[in-house]
């Protein structure tokens, strides 16, 4: 039977007793591994006979192949296969079935692969690469959406001749009606740049093969159970005959989504050899050779009535697609709920287009097409406040839903904690003293505080038939509990999550338990780590397991103690009387009594946890998650107004989590977070130009480094979402949502400049200050320059 | 193309142990490392000396061991993120980083934890700002850093228990 409410009466009062480890800083298991350099990632591993990939990649942004010549290559000592589209089945895939492993005909964009080899050592594989003679015909080059728009744009995949293959429409509401009701209306343009995750372990694969063809992978996919039936198309093997083992991942973040080119290479490469092949990116290959977050153009216009009331958002999109679709072309089914459903909007619309260009292609990032959202609408809500004398917070608070309310696109938000977290964030920030609508200076440093506020899924999205996960639970002799579970770990720490859920459980220690995560052969089927679901999804098919072991042991422990089975609990590694605390029997003692007496059973349980959400309809409305994550985040920025130069003084973040779980892991999801949105808003951006790839190094894009870290304050509004585990809600990629925006907002406030573009490098910002003030020299600046909207 | 590779012979002490490896003459302390003494705990995270995932104390002092060719290390004294636990104990600042929530993927661990180990040896006290200024050259992509520099100040109000 499927359980959808996870809190049952009988838990109740437990649930009342102060947690063992719920709520509590328990530092990440996989941590004193990695600590001491124990922990192999995948460039660590070494298998007997294996041998180094490489791929020749196309380096150019749009061409003809006329002839690849790999003779030389195939000649060097020590190379031992070396493949082209002609040696291999071309099966299309990608989200658009625009993509394979290798290229046959024409190339679309600088990483499109087109040869690869095997060889001895990664120094020969390279050295064969540059051997590898390829004939192009180049083609025009598509470099922008404007000119893949533009009339006669050169065609870059026959399927769409007008360089569009997607449309993500939506519509609530009637957006004429929105604009008659409004007082103010503000329009803008905004430009959102091209960044990448910057996984600080680089992107990999190892593929070997045994003696009857079963494949295993070491691979870093943090879906691994999709991976395996995408690729087993691609590859031609079925996916009973793939095993996918995980090895510790340097970073996911949405990059390993999809299946990328390079993983089905090396099977290739294996099959042709026969021998394990181990493939491994340069950090320049990571830049240029892996998918970014969508460059977007986002034309917004939104409404409000006089009193603050929210009327309408009307937004037509254009995503920079690149020359092949990944998953993360779908981003805008993000980005749409979104746009209605932050804060309380009765007209929506969405118009959005997906164009083929010849750049390099994009995927999931952390935020999905939400970050990108979100600026745009929250510096309009200041932009609307401004017009009618609101305070920035005052406005928000208007327009914050209220708990049960029911969002135009129809989903449910049975939990909201979003006007606590704008009080909180504001309050934590010393928003009053601090959000000043006084006269801006014109030289020397400004000092300026702003807002901005997400909403997220928070317990999954039904994207895919099924959003569940699996869970096999086994109590040893000892009181050791192995947990096998779908979700992967990918540094986030969804590992420790569930062993605190089942330590919770089972009154047992932390030590006590080993998660096995990482081995498709071992693991039942998971969707993967998406959609900030794990903790929910995965922690929630856990609990369901542990608590059923729970049942066995007091079931057990009752009859031996005779005793009834609510009078007595699990803690501290013994039964222990109900009330009192006082210990009774050891927990080891009575698995041993169940599995060499009484009944002879052992204690093993398994789950798979369905959330109760529902695929959207046609018109994408419906509640597509268990629950919905908010938060609100205010900067405090100082600008200096002679050099552009913008600095984040302090952050204050705060976030409707239902209920923390691992205070630490939270704090530090948050954090990093921060500062992903921080180098999004002020230093991040991969440059593209024709398309080539500027400046393919950490020196040339820059991260976010310890010195430019703020103070930083978290809150966490604990909801307690009915439907989450112990209450929880998802957090990972909430955190990152708001940070541009509320900085950008804080930019606003400070300089009373509206730049809507990102990064706002101090070039960016001082042209923008310059410009605003009207000449060069600063001295004619007033009150009103700045104000964008007309 | 190609050639065999002339070796070199190298001799220098990595974590308390006299060693010698052979490598070929453009290898750096990393490839030493990671390929020749298989102590694959220091990373590369870009090998152009640009993240501080490969640091390592040569002669005591931190560095980029991708930039540092293994034939200028003969003789010389390396410590690697191997040779800080001893005795089945983690070393004061990996317990720290652990305990602090510093971790999260892990890969900018080993070198953060060199970086740290070669600013307390410093300056056993440092200020937050003497901690930024120590682990600037360090990239981190999943922690924000906070707890990287919670973590090292622990140590240093507490003090560094051990070497
Ligand atoms: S690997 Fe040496 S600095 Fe990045
Ligand atoms: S913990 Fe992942 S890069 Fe630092």
């Amino acid at each position: 039977m499927i359980r959808t409410d996870v809190a049952t009466e009988a838990d109740a009062k437990r649930t009342t007793k102060e947690p063992s480890f719920i709520g509590k800083r328990v530092p990440k298991l996989d941590a004193p591994d990695k600590a001491t350099g124990l922990a192999r990632y995948l460039d660590d591993i070494k298998l007997p006979r294996m041998l180094y990939g490489k791929i020749l990649f196309s380096g150019r942004p749009h061409a003809r192949i006329v002839n690849i010549d790999t003779a030389a290559a195939k000649a060097l000592n020590g190379v031992r296969a070396v493949i082209t589209a002609d040696d291999i089945e071309l099966v299309p895939f990608g989200f658009g079935s625009d993509n394979t492993a290798l290229k046959k005909g024409t190339v679309t964009c600088v990483r499109d692969e087109v040869a690869a080899v095997a060889a001895d050592t990664p120094q020969i594989a390279a050295e064969a690469i540059k051997l590898i003679r390829v004939t192009y015909e180049d083609l025009p080059v598509v470099a922008s959406v404007a000119e893949a728009l533009a009339d006669g744009a050169p065609v870059i995949h026959e399927k769409a001749p007008n360089n569009i293959p997607f449309n993500f429409d939506y519509l609530h509401g009637d957006i004429e009606q929105g604009i008659a009701e409004s007082d103010v209306i503000v329009e803008d343009t905004f430009n959102l740049q091209r960044v990448t995750h910057c996984c600080l372990g680089t992107s990999g694969i190892i593929a070997e093969f045994d003696a009857t063809g079963k494949l295993t992978l070491h691979s870093l996919s943090q879906v691994p159970f999709l991976y395996t039936h995408d690729l087993s198309r691609i590859i031609g093997i079925p996916p009973q005959r793939i095993r996918v083992i995980q090895p510790p991942i340097g970073g996911g973040f949405g990059s390993k989504l999809d299946v990328h080119p390079f993983e089905p290479i090396c099977v290739f490469l294996a099959k042709a050899t026969q021998r394990p092949v181990r493939m491994h990116f340069t950090r320049e290959e990571e830049f240029f050779a892996t998918p970014t977050r969508q460059p977007m153009i986002i034309r917004l216009r939104s409404g409000a009535k006089k009193d603050g009331t929210f009327t309408f958002r009307d937004v037509k999109m254009t995503l920079d697609n690149g020359g092949r679709t990944s998953w993360g072309a779908t981003t805008p089914w993000i980005s749409m709920r979104t746009f209605s459903s932050l804060y309380r909007v009765p007209h929506v619309r969405q118009d959005v287009d997906v164009v083929y260009t010849n750049n390099i292609y994009a995927c999931a990032f952390r935020g999905y097409g939400n970050p990108q959202a979100t600026f745009t609408i929250e510096a309009q809500i200041d932009s609307l406040a401004e017009k009618i004398g609101m305070d920035p917070l005052d406005i928000r608070l208007k327009n914050a839903q209220e708990p049960g309310e029911t969002t135009g696109q129809g989903m449910v938000l049975r939990t909201c904690g979003l006007a606590e977290c704008l009080d909180t964030a504001a309050r934590n920030a010393g928003w009053e003293v601090k959000h000043s609508g006084a006269q801006k200076p014109t030289h020397g440093i400004a000092r300026g505080m702003g807002m901005a506020s997400l909403f997220h899924v928070g317990g999954g999205a039904k994207i895919y038939r099924s959003d569940g996960c699996g869970t096999m639970l086994k109590v040893d002799d000892f009181g050791g509990v192995t947990v096998q579970t779908g979700s992967s770990e990918i540094g986030q720490g969804s590992e420790t999550v569930i062993a605190q859920i089942v330590a919770e459980e089972l009154g047992l220690p932390i030590a006590n338990i080993r998660i096995i995560n990482n081995d498709t052969a071992l693991t039942p089927w998971d969707v993967g780590v998406h959609a900030s679901r794990t903790t929910f999804i995965a922690g929630n098919s856990a609990l369901r397991a542990a608590r059923e072991a729970r049942g066995k042991l007091l079931d057990a422990a009752a009859a031996m103690l005779k005793r009834d089975a609510d009078e007595i609990d699990l803690a501290d590694g013994k039964v222990v009387d109900g009330d009192t605390g006082e210990p009774l029997e050891s927990i080891g003692k009575v698995i041993r009594g169940m599995h060499f007496g009484g009944k002879h059973e052992l204690v093993m349980t398994t789950d798979f946890y369905e959330p109760p959400s529902k695929a959207p309809d046609k018109e994408q409305k419906g509640d597509i998650s268990a629950c919905y994550a908010f938060g609100t985040h205010v900067a405090e920025v100082e600008v200096d107004l002679d050099t552009g130069v913008v600095k984040v003084l302090g952050f204050s973040a705060a976030h409707d989590v239902g209920r923390v779980i691992n205070q630490l892991g939270i704090e530090g999801q948050v954090e990093g977070g921060i500062a992903q949105g921080i180098g999004y808003a002020l230093s991040e951006e991969l440059k593209v130009e024709g398309g080539y790839v500027l400046n393919p190094t950490f020196t040339d894009y820059k991260l976010m480094t310890t010195q430019e870290l703020p103070e930083i304050k978290t809150a966490f509004i604990e909801t307690q979402d009915p439907a989450g585990p112990y209450g929880a809600k998802g957090i990972a990629e909430a955190p990152l949502v708001p940070v541009a925006a509320a900085i950008a907002n804080a930019v606003y406030n400070a300089t009373g400049v509206r730049i809507t573009e990102l990064p706002l490098t101090p070039e960016r910002v001082l042209a923008k200050l310059q410009e605003a003030r009207g000449d060069k020299s600063g001295e004619t600046y007033g009150e009103t320059c700045g104000q964008p909207h007309g | 193309m190609p050639q065999v590779l002339d070796t070199l012979d190298l001799a220098f002490e990595v974590n308390g142990d006299a060693v010698s490896v052979k490598v070929p003459p453009g290898a750096t302390l990393l490839d030493a490392l990671r390929d020749a003494l298989e102590l694959t705990g220091t990373k590369l995270g870009c090998g152009e000396g640009e993240c501080g995932a490969c640091s390592v104390l040569l002669d005591g002092r931190v560095v980029n061991s991708c930039l540092v060719l293994a034939a200028e290390c003969a003789g010389a004294k390396i410590v690697t993120i191997e040779g800080l636990a001893a005795n089945g104990k983690l070393h004061a600042i990996q317990q720290a980083f652990v305990d602090q929530g510093a971790i999260q993927c892990g890969f900018c661990t080993p070198g953060m934890i060199m970086a740290t180990h070669a600013l307390l040896a410093d300056n056993p006290t440092p200020s937050e700002a003497d901690a930024k200024r120590a682990l600037e050259g360090n990239l981190c992509r999943c922690t924000g850093y906070r707890k990287i520099l919670d973590a090292v100040l622990s140590l240093a109000n507490g003090g560094v228990a051990h070497d």
